[in-house]
């Protein structure tokens, strides 16, 4: 089964735009919730297909975009450490903290390590009994209960010299805040895809029920996520918002039960910082006191400090998407992927290395 | 950090009875293949099933046919697009 192809037959992509044409005709602000999506928004060239009464803004999707610098700075300054092995994924390893970023850390002797998986990081860990080997442990809901199922793993197989730093978060929160932020004035939601695999499409029915917003969650494909919008068009238009599911191939209305089962056996809900939204109650994830030897923060007793943005930065804004990466008097010049100064030129999911790499300025 | 194309399951490893070793699938996609952790999906795959993975765990898993008949329903929508809002409202 040529399984991609399908998606992407450039035919199809046109019927859909001409569809979208016809069908705009008042403002309809969507904002895009999930940084693979503003990838391949870019990518495809999304953008420049979309009818003028169609925005999109980018949100806070990139999970390395919204971690603090003071976060990043306590990373940092952990990888210093002689008796420590820190792993990552890795687009967290070039972001700046306030000082180095883990790459300089690197250059200056720390053992810095890129995984694919947390599970190759509790596997170093068995290879390296005399050292302690940390995971940063950044991510939505997709990816922690990859988190809790190696940490589960470690406790199964008494692995004691394996850490997390935990710095998860969830994403209905800080939804829920943005839209009732009056600068935004957000119609509607293209849903995070394989955020819903865990969650399910129900649990956006808050966003419509209680805030009149339209929410469709949508595939990663160009046939997908113009589907998406217009699906999200219609509903602006007709004023009926609802939960629609345009990538129910992947996604079910539960979402994946048994996943969020073994999130909650590890971890439990605390209050969260976000870079530019501030701190968000029940936004992020903290280790449940059975498990908490497996959190450095408390084993070495580690304190966040608070530090501001990169000087310059304009991140906080555009993650909270009330600007874009041209407003940045540093964009393109001072930062660039090749030197950047915040997160959102940094990740391939950021919304500045999107937009410098695709140069999709419409 | 999402890998969004689904990868075939071509062998299953493992036996569920055995908590101690979780089972593993291992996933074909243009050649490359991967052994990939299955302590997350609520259904162990059948060869020829496709997973959606996610940093070495399978998060979902989706029979062959099924993603056939969501493959044919997207076709249909982008040619005749009349019901594509409709259709999968839930
Ligand atoms: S261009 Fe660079 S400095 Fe400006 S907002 Fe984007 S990441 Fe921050």
């Amino acid at each position: 089964m040529k399984y991609v192809d399908e998606y992407r037959g450039s035919e199809y992509v046109s019927n859909l735009t001409e569809k979208l044409q016809t069908l705009s005709s008042r403002k309809v602000r969507i904002m895009e919730v999930c940084g693979t999506h503003t990838m391949s928004i870019f990518k495809h060239g999304i953008r420049r297909m979309l009818p003028e009464q169609v925005q999109l803004i980018s949100g806070p999707g990139c999970p390395v975009c919204v971690t603090p610098s003071g976060v990043i700075d306590a990373f940092v300054e952990l990888a210093g450490r002689p008796e420590v092995v820190i792993t990552t994924f890795g687009d967290m390893i070039r972001v700046p903290g306030t000082g180095a970023s883990l790459m300089e850390a690197r250059a200056a002797g720390a053992d810095v390590n890129i995984v694919y998986s947390p599970m190759d990081a509790l596997e170093l860990a068995e290879q390296k009994p005399d050292k302690l080997v940390v995971f940063l442990s950044v991510g939505f809901e997709t990816t922690t209960p990859t988190i809790s199922a190696t940490i589960l793993e470690a406790a199964r197989r008494k692995i004691e010299n394996f850490c997390i730093f935990p710095a998860n978060k969830t994403m209905p929160p800080p939804l829920k805040a943005l839209i009732q932020d009056p600068e935004l004035q957000v119609d509607g939601l293209l849903c995070p895809g394989h955020v819903s695999i865990i969650n399910g499409s129900e649990s956006y029915r808050f966003l419509v029920e209680d805030h009149n917003i339209a929410c469709v969650v949508a595939g990663f494909e160009p046939t997908d996520i113009l589907l998406s919008i217009i699906a999200l068009v219609k509903q602006v238009q007709e004023n009926r918002p609802a939960v629609e599911n345009c990538y129910s191939r992947v996604v079910t209305p539960e979402g994946n039960v048994k996943a969020r089962k073994i999130v909650e056996t590890v971890f439990e809900p605390v209050d969260s910082e976000w870079r530019g939204l501030g701190t968000i109650e029940a936004s992020g994830l903290t280790l449940r006191e059975e498990y908490g030897r497996f959190d450095v923060t408390r084993r070495l007793e580690i304190q966040i400090v608070p530090s501001s943005e990169p000087k310059g930065c304009l991140c906080g804004n555009i993650l909270k998407g009330i600007s874009q990466p041209p407003d940045c008097p540093i964009f393109g010049n001072r930062c660039t992927p090749g030197s950047p100064v915040g997160p959102c030129m940094v990740s391939s999911e950021g919304t500045c290395a999107a937009w410098h790499r695709y140069g999709d300025l419409s | 950090m999402c890998l969004a194309i689904p990868m075939r399951v071509i062998e299953i490893k493992g036996n569920s009875d055995d908590l101690l070793n979780p089972q593993i699938a291992t996933v074909e996609t243009d050649g490359i293949r991967r052994e990939i952790r299955l302590d997350l999906v609520d259904r162990i795959p059948e060869i020829g099933d496709y997973l959606i993975i996610h940093a070495g765990f399978a998060v979902n898993c989706l029979d062959a046919e099924n993603a056939e008949t969501n493959l044919q329903l997207l076709r249909e929508l982008a040619e005749g697009m009349e019901e594509s809002a409709e259709g999968d409202r839930t």
